[in-house]
């Protein structure tokens, strides 16, 4: 009958260690989650190595390319009768006849799809003669690229970057479009490529 | 080994509450209430559906709950884009009419901090209006309350769909006071800069097809013509 009391002490002395262990847990699980959710990125994209040259003057350029017809996602063209994709339904407003809005895959110099962009053409009285294009590269941000309205004799149209976002935010420069029949690869269905071609400065290789 | 166990169990029990906690952060959430409220400056209204089969195009890796539209539109299955998608929209004004043309890109942020209740996306839009001209609109948005609110519910229910009344500005960046930055393109405010705000107002969402009864709003104060 003694050792009954201590027996009991005993228990309620492990119990509450038990317990003390089972606080320790739920303090270890919160802290835990909260380190793994905050070291460990919910997002990762996917990056390819920009395959950048340096220019003259501390820039840097570089080449994207846009195979046709394989990298058109959508063309919309008021009154065409073949749409890309099949089934296009595009609207017959009065302000899109004389417009034309495409979107695309963007590729690296390695032929790689490293994002997409979007080029708008149209006149209008109001506002004129407009190219443009917005390239978005998921991994590394966006530019929004003003072209001249008439290309030059050689084909090429030149172009003002007039806003980036990310990696192009505080970059100046110009972009040159070209399109361009000759295909390497002879197999290949397509009938031949965009080049776009970008030369980017930041602000402190201007300023020197 | 009870210690043991203790410990394991009141790790799970840990990591549980941790995860109310996040769900249930009194502290997130957007503001339901446009900074661009109090400007001066005139306002551009332009509202889209947010159901892909309204939109002219829409796509994205094939996979997500949204179907690309139209079925045989190419799919951003490439790794690089994966985790991107395109609409192409018309957008209408304040009363319904068509206003204008806009490509909007949106890919999930490495920014996104889930502790922080932000599940970021950027995003940016090319829009042309026949009134304005083109403009490009880079923004940072918060679907947070619009997965908290509206996706998981809609999961969690037997139905596997939801229907109320939502609505919530998802912009917020990367201007001050999560403004988006505009940039003219073309027309009267070529070059011009400006401000703008995007906001969804939510009253029906399936768990299995994505936005049924969903409006984007995009509201840019435009800059005034010297």
């Amino acid at each position: 009958m003694s050792g009954a009391p201590c027996a009991g002490a005993n228990l309620d002395s492990q119990e509450q260690d038990l317990l003390k262990t089972f606080y320790l847990g739920i303090v270890l699980g919160i802290a835990a989650a909260a380190a793994l959710i905050y070291v460990y990125p919910v997002v990762d994209q996917h990056r390819e190595p920009s395959l950048i040259s340096v220019l003259p003057n501390g820039g840097n350029s570089e080449s994207f390319y846009i195979r046709l017809p394989g990298d058109r996602i959508m063309a919309g063209v008021a009154g065409s009768t073949e749409s890309t994709p099949p089934a296009l339904e595009w609207p017959e407003h009065d302000f899109l006849a004389n417009m034309q809005t495409e979107l695309f895959k963007v590729r690296n110099e390695k032929g790689v799809v490293i994002g997409a962009a979007s080029r708008m053409s149209g006149t209008s009285e109001q506002h004129g003669s407009f190219v443009e294009w917005v390239v978005h590269l998921p991994a590394r941000g966006s530019m929004f690229v003003t072209m001249a309205a008439n290309p030059s004799p050689d084909g090429y149209r030149e172009g003002r970057l007039r806003a980036g976002t990310r990696e192009f935010l505080t970059l100046n420069g110009a972009m040159v479009e070209r399109f361009v029949n000759e295909v390497d690869d002879s197999d290949s269905d397509d009938m031949g490529q965009i080049e776009l071609v970008t030369a980017f400065v930041g602000l402190a290789e201007e300023l020197k | 080994m009870k210690y043991l166990i203790s410990l394991l169990v009141g790790m799970v029990i840990g990591v549980v509450v941790f995860v109310l906690l996040l769900y249930y952060n009194p502290f997130a959430g957007n503001p339901s209430v446009s900074p661009l409220a109090v400007s001066e400056l005139d306002l551009a209204d332009f509202s889209y559906s947010l159901v892909a089969r309204d939109s002219i195009a829409y796509t994205n890796d094939g996979e997500s709950r949204m179907q690309p539209h139209p079925a045989k539109v190419l799919q951003l299955w490439e790794p690089a884009v994966k985790k991107t998608r395109a609409l192409v929209t018309v957008l209408t004004d304040s009363r319904g009419q068509p206003a204008g043309l806009g490509v909007k890109f949106s890919s999930d942020s490495e920014t996104t901090r889930l502790i922080n209740a932000e599940v970021l996306v950027d995003s940016v839009w090319h829009i042309y209006s026949p009134e304005y001209g083109t403009f490009f609109v880079d923004q940072t948005e918060n679907l947070w309350p619009y997965l908290h609110d509206i996706v998981v519910p809609a999961r969690m229910s037997g139905g596997d769909s939801w229907r109320g009344s939502w609505y919530r500005i998802t912009s917020v960046g990367p201007g001050a006071l999560g403004i988006a930055r505009v940039k003219g393109g073309s027309g009267d405010f070529a070059d011009t800069e400006a401000e703008a705000i995007e906001s969804i107002t939510a009253s029906a969402y399936s768990a299995i097809t994505g936005p049924a009864a969903m409006t984007g709003n995009l509201t840019i104060a435009i800059p005034r013509q010297e």
